[in-house]
């Protein structure tokens, strides 16, 4: 048999290679019976129900040992729907008419699944599936058979299904399960998430092709990363998938033992690998996923879940949890960033033609004088004993930027006066996100002690485009050559004038951009925590000689799409 | 009957924990509760029931009403009402 490759979407990442495991989910059919009384029937459905609670406890405990409370969540949900009052009452309706306990139950579940099922939103409608899945449970208990036949796999095997339920997933031995492929499901299902969690490689959404192609031990090879499977996959490839495994395991292990360690060029020179956060927890992702500071804290939620402004008093304590979690890592604080797209209501804001043009960010922070400094005077508080900075979003000249840091010396001196504990020596600085503050940051730079590049803004000024707009969210591109000239003006201006240059806009953790940024001689790189390890991995492999070669030989292209062209083929070697 | 209209914060609206905690919370109450979600089409539905819930298709920032009926309504709407001010417990 020719080998045969499979395209589907890449839903966990890792290499399985082994035999195909077909699993067909046993064949649960309602008996056709005449129903017993209401009671007799009522009886066997409470009794089913109690036997699935007790089972799905177990299946909770178990992925709660293995994945961790969150993933075990999926099977609350269910324990919930279990025991939800509209399922219980549309069986007690069904078997009162006459159906038997059986019929009611697929009846009630598959009218309730049929209601989420054609919800518009993609995540609601997925909860259909859950239904299904406890609707499935009861009815299997109902008919006298064993949990899952999943429990048929002997060898270590490729599980190849039409769709898994969380249940199947979370049954999933992991000795045995190499990896498993499904004609049906995305992303954000389940058992996409739960494969994710426990590391076990996947492709979803291979479509039926996949059924057709594979019977029982069939020799197959499963590269998660990219969502490509290749059946009865030549000598050839086999070794090629081992070689991708290896490569993988041991970039794995680098990559794990990069978290505790600081970002280094691969010639040695120092790079801060930092984090964007919006909230305390995710400040304890950062650190667990090897943050060496906080390059934004956003401070937005602060000022959008109260009907009123956020009081000194709660930022502050906010605040210093989030440094105190920090250590003595930097931390920059972001001063209130809001405007017309999402006004809170105690601000009065006019009716905005193009809120994105409009009165937001620092122009609020200037315009409300107090607003403004009750966030300063919390953040230099909490400051005592960390190392915390301040940082304006959206300045475009210097004038804003010096009326800003006078409001922080008038809050440093009031502080002084009335004998108020604060950090003193807090650097200021300024995020270059409007091509106005790019191309004036050797002007800006008598005023901030730093820059950092926010590449989400400063692509839509630069480009003109709105990227929530769908019509052209496909111009939205980041890497485009006069957003790169911008960003190399702005690291290369502010290197002349002594002052350091981080990114904390998306393009800082995308591995197609960090060799390009490296050569640029970007000197911090902040990012979603959970990109950090990569990142880490990424510029430890490269040499500052070798970034700059890349970054040359990006610049030399006229078109983003030759430039990402260019830049995925450099990659390959590297990650 | 009481009855109480609130904007839901949440990031994911009613969805996944909040949805949980406010069915939850609806649970521990004698009185009859209804919930329907303003900001879209739709009936009042059982506050109790999950999946009920979960067909409202409450996201961040739609406003819900929510009624309660019986001997501790003006608790049930009390405790539904500072669950979903405090952002389901999250600050």
């Amino acid at each position: 048999m020719p080998e045969k490759t499979l395209q589907g979407i890449p839903a966990s990442d890792g290499i399985a290679i082994g035999p195909a495991f077909r699993y067909i989910p046993t064949e649960l059919t309602v008996p056709a019976r005449a129903a017993e009384s209401a009671d007799e029937e009522l009886s066997r459905f409470d009794a089913a129900r109690e036997q699935a609670r007790v089972e799905l406890q177990g299946l909770s405990d178990a992925i709660e040992k293995r994945a961790g409370k969150e993933e075990a969540a999926i099977f609350e949900a269910h324990r919930e729907m279990l025991n939800d009052p509209a399922l219980e009452g549309r069986v007690r309706e069904l078997v009162g008419s006459g159906q038997t306990a059986e019929q009611a139950l697929v009846n009630a579940t598959d009218e309730l699944a049929g209601l989420l099922a054609g919800m518009n939103d993609e995540l609601f409608a997925a909860r259909a599936l859950d239904v299904k899945d406890v609707g499935r449970r009861i009815l299997r208990v109902l008919l006298g058979l064993p949990d899952t036949a999943l429990g048929a796999v002997t060898e270590p095997s490729v599980i190849i299904a039409s769709d898994l339920t969380p249940s199947d997933t979370a049954s999933l031995d992991p000795h045995l399960t190499l990896g498993f492929c499904t004609v049906h499901g995305g992303l954000t299902s389940h058992s996409a998430i739960l494969a994710r969690t426990l590391g076990i490689p996947a492709i979803v959404g291979l479509g039926e092709s996949l059924l057709e192609s594979i019977s029982a031990q069939t020799p197959l090879a499963l590269d998660g990363k990219e969502g490509v499977l290749i059946v009865a996959p030549a000598n050839q490839t086999v070794e090629i998938f081992q070689g991708r495994k290896q490569q993988r395991e041991s970039r794995m292990q680098v990559m794990k033992a990069s978290v505790d360690k600081e970002a280094r060029t691969a010639n040695g020179r120092r790079v801060e690998v930092a984090a964007n956060i919006g909230e305390v927890a995710s400040a304890h992702t950062a650190v667990e996923n090897g943050a060496e500071g906080i390059g934004l804290l956003r401070t937005e939620f602060l000022y959008l879940e109260d009907a009123q402004p956020p009081s000194e008093e709660k930022q502050f304590r906010i605040y210093r949890d989030i440094f105190k979690v920090m250590g003595d890592r930097p931390v920059i604080v972001r001063t209130l960033d809001i405007g017309g797209d999402k006004p809170p209501s105690y601000l009065p804001f006019p009716n905005e033609m193009n809120p994105f043009l409009g009165w937001r960010a620092i122009r609020i922070s200037l315009d409300e004088p107090e607003l403004f400094k009750k966030q300063i005077r919390a953040i230099l508080r909490a400051a005592m004993g960390h190392n915390a900075r301040i940082m304006f979003p959206m300045v475009s000249d210097l004038d804003e930027l010096r009326r800003a840091r006078d409001i922080v010396d008038t809050v440093k001196r009031d502080l002084a006066l009335a004998s108020v504990e604060f950090a003193f020596d807090v650097p200021v600085g300024i995020m270059v996100e409007t091509p106005a503050a790019a191309v004036l940051v050797d002007v800006l730079a008598e005023a901030s002690d730093f820059f950092s590049l926010g590449t989400n803004d400063l692509t839509q000024y630069t480009l003109a485009v709105d990227r929530g707009n769908a019509k052209v969210a496909n111009l939205f591109q980041p890497l485009h050559p006069a957003v790169l000239r911008l960003i190399k003006q702005t690291i290369d201006a502010a290197h002349a004038n002594g002052k350091w240059v981080g990114m904390c806009g998306e393009l800082a953790g995308m591995t197609k951009a960090i060799p390009i940024l490296l050569g640029f001689g970007l000197d911090e790189f902040s990012m979603n925590p959970r990109a950090i390890p990569e990142a880490k991995y990424l510029i430890g492999q490269l040499t500052d000689e070798r970034a700059r070669e890349i970054a040359n030989q990006a610049m030399s292209f006229g078109t983003a799409t030759d430039i990402e062209d260019y830049i995925k083929g450099t990659l390959a070697l590297y990650v | 009957m009481l009855e109480a209209t609130i904007p839901v914060k949440h990031k994911v609206g009613l969805h996944a924990r909040p949805a949980s905690l406010f069915v939850q919370t609806a649970a521990k109450f004698s009185s009859a509760i209804k919930v329907k979600n303003l900001s879209a089409n739709g009936n009042f539905v059982d506050a109790k029931s999950i999946i009920m819930v979960l067909t409202l298709g409450v996201m961040k920032d739609h406003e819900i009403v929510i009624q309660t009926e019986g001997a501790d309504a003006d608790a049930a709407l009390a405790a539904l009402k500072s669950l979903i001010e405090s952002n389901f417990g999250e600050s």
